[in-house]
């Protein structure tokens, strides 16, 4: 039996977290306070994800960048292949919350939206 | 002239959330004076997620937790003046004259019945921390660096290091990381993070950058750039330990030293400020010593989660709102021959709220019952680490509330609810006292 004390990240709480492992097996985990952190715990030890967010080069808007995000979690080891593509993309203003700026980023499955409203200048 | 019913000062997560919760109560003039070029404040440059998970169950950035904001106030139609620079508030009989500027109108003199105050906070710069050396460029502090980055598109540098352990300290280690940057430490004095967990979790952790504690800057290297800076570790004294230092080449020092409210409005004004929050006293209305004035988000005291100040800037505006009310409510009994008395439960002595024991402050820090709700939220950080402790809110010798707690660190803002009934059962209410007890 493996043991793994960690902190949950799913909110600002902190939960610390035991999870518990028999041959890569999770058989529990202690210390959440709420479901998230147990499903946290669970994909920790097993396939860590991560939201990544970041910013985009936008033209003529009333800003020079538009902030992005990743409409859901991905592989953390994949963090730098899709911060690699956010870096070569660039978009025209206007922006609205919600476009999809990158479909599929690096494979992942999640796509890269923007999280701001950009006017055009 | 126009005489407001409420003016709010700020237009970022608090003064929006004030505005519209004052609006829902029904009272109509009101306007919101920001001095950037869009709504949302902060949470512009915040392009993070972690946000509104409490005020909307999900998990939002910054921009999308403001842009909802926003939404709410255009729909309310909410008048606002961006680019627009509060310069005084001042009192003129029972009303505010707020004196603002901006290109479009000039010179504003506007009358209002009331006053949010809702500047919000400031980061503390390097002059405030006696860093010796030259004053070469690259030294941001890290709320600087957040906005160059995220919001113009800018990299402030290529190798950093942070001073200071603070949210924005290590959100921005995880930033410049992404943009390529090499982040190489994290430097905190205290012998514990100033942060939340979890970014301690997927901020540095996830990127492999140390964070030393017990740690501070002892001197910056440079002439006109930065090009490195000394590492000492501190003793308890929290003085640098002879034989520790480490010079660390870097071309950016970004500090993320402490908020510090904004008063310089409200303490021209006279609104009486708490040496320790550095923001107003205020009551169970969140209203300041000034009728009529009242205060809340970073401006008030500094809080972890924007989640809490909309919470807190939506009380701030219902009790605004009462106070318009009670007034209109006054002048028709006096315009009606009645004898009637403004505001008399203002009259009423408030009971402090003392602390002891490691807690460090609370807001409010006086509450006057008969003007409570059936329950307060009671908001206080500690001073140091504590585990495995109890909190408790006592009124004379009757303990109102208790509350077990694991972990306690002054980077988490804490709450204890209390009952209004459990407060008018007490005969001769004398203080309330808020205390940390390790068990």
């Amino acid at each position: 039996m493996e043991q793994r004390n960690l902190i949950c990240i799913s909110c600002p709480l902190g939960c610390a977290l035991t999870v518990t492992l028999e041959d890569g097996r999770v058989t529990g985990v202690s210390g959440n306070t709420c479901p998230r952190g147990d499903a946290y715990g669970r994909k920790e030890v097993t396939n860590p994800t991560r939201i990544v967010t970041s910013t985009v080069t936008v033209a003529g808007g009333h800003l020079p960048v538009v902030s992005v995000k990743t409409d859901r979690d991905i592989p953390k080891e994949k963090i730098d292949a899709v911060m690699d593509e956010i870096r070569r993309v660039s978009v025209s203003a206007p922006v609205r919350i919600g476009d999809i700026i990158i479909k599929n980023a690096a494979g992942t499955g999640a796509n890269i939206i923007a999280t701001k409203n950009i006017r055009t200048a | 002239m126009k005489r407001y019913d409420l003016i709010v000062i700020g237009g970022g997560p608090a003064g929006l959330a004030a505005a519209i919760s004052a609006k829902k109560e029904g009272i109509n003039e009101i306007l919101i004076l920001e001095r950037d070029n869009e709504l949302g404040g902060i949470l512009n440059q915040c392009i993070h997620n972690g946000f509104g998970l409490h005020t909307f169950k999900e998990e939002l950035t910054g921009p999308e937790y403001a842009a909802r904001f926003i939404a709410q106030a255009e729909e309310l139609e909410i008048p606002y003046k961006l680019q627009t620079m509060v310069l005084d508030i001042s009192m003129s009989g029972e009303d505010k004259l707020v004196t603002a500027m901006n290109r479009e109108d000039g010179l504003l003199r506007l009358t209002a019945k009331t006053v949010i105050l809702a500047m919000g906070c400031r980061e503390r710069p390097r002059g405030a921390l006696n860093i010796p050396g030259f004053r070469p460029a690259g030294i941001y502090t890290a709320g600087t660096a957040q906005r160059l980055v995220n919001m113009d598109g800018y990299m402030p540098g290529k190798e950093v290091v942070i001073l200071g352990s603070g949210d924005i300290g290590l959100i921005m280690a995880r930033r410049m990381t992404l943009e390529g940057a090499k982040v190489k430490v994290v430097a905190e004095l205290m012998p514990y993070s100033g942060g939340l967990q979890r970014n301690i979790v997927q901020c540095l952790e996830d990127f492999d950058i140390p964070l030393k504690l017990s740690h501070t800057v002892i001197d910056i290297h440079g002439k006109d750039r930065v090009t490195g800076i000394t590492l000492a570790q501190v003793g308890p004294d929290k003085k640098p330990i002879p034989g520790t230092e480490e010079e660390i080449p870097c071309d950016t020092l970004l500090l993320s030293c402490g908020l510090i409210p904004e008063n310089e409005l409200s303490d021209k004004l006279g609104v009486a400020l708490s040496g320790i929050t550095s923001g107003p006293v205020v009551n169970e209305s969140l209203e300041t010593n000034i009728p009529g004035v009242f205060a809340c988000g970073n401006v008030l005291h500094v809080h972890d989660l924007v989640d809490y100040v909309s919470e807190e800037a939506a009380r701030a505006g219902q009790h605004a709102a009462r106070y318009v009310q009670k007034l209109s409510g006054s002048a028709a009994e006096q315009s009606g021959a009645v004898s009637g008395k403004a505001a008399a439960a203002s009259d009423e002595a408030a009971i402090p709220v003392l602390t002891e024991g490691g807690v460090r402050y609370t807001v409010p820090q006086m509450i006057r019952p008969s003007c409570m709700d059936d329950t307060l939220l009671l908001r206080f950080r500690v001073g140091s680490v504590f585990t495995d402790c109890v909190i408790s809110a006592w009124l004379n010798d009757t303990c109102l509330v208790k509350m077990r707690k694991k972990k306690v660190a002054p980077g988490e803002m804490q709450q204890l609810m209390l009952k209004k009934a459990d407060i008018l059962a007490v005969l001769n209410p004398r203080n309330i006292t808020i205390k940390i007890e390790e068990a």
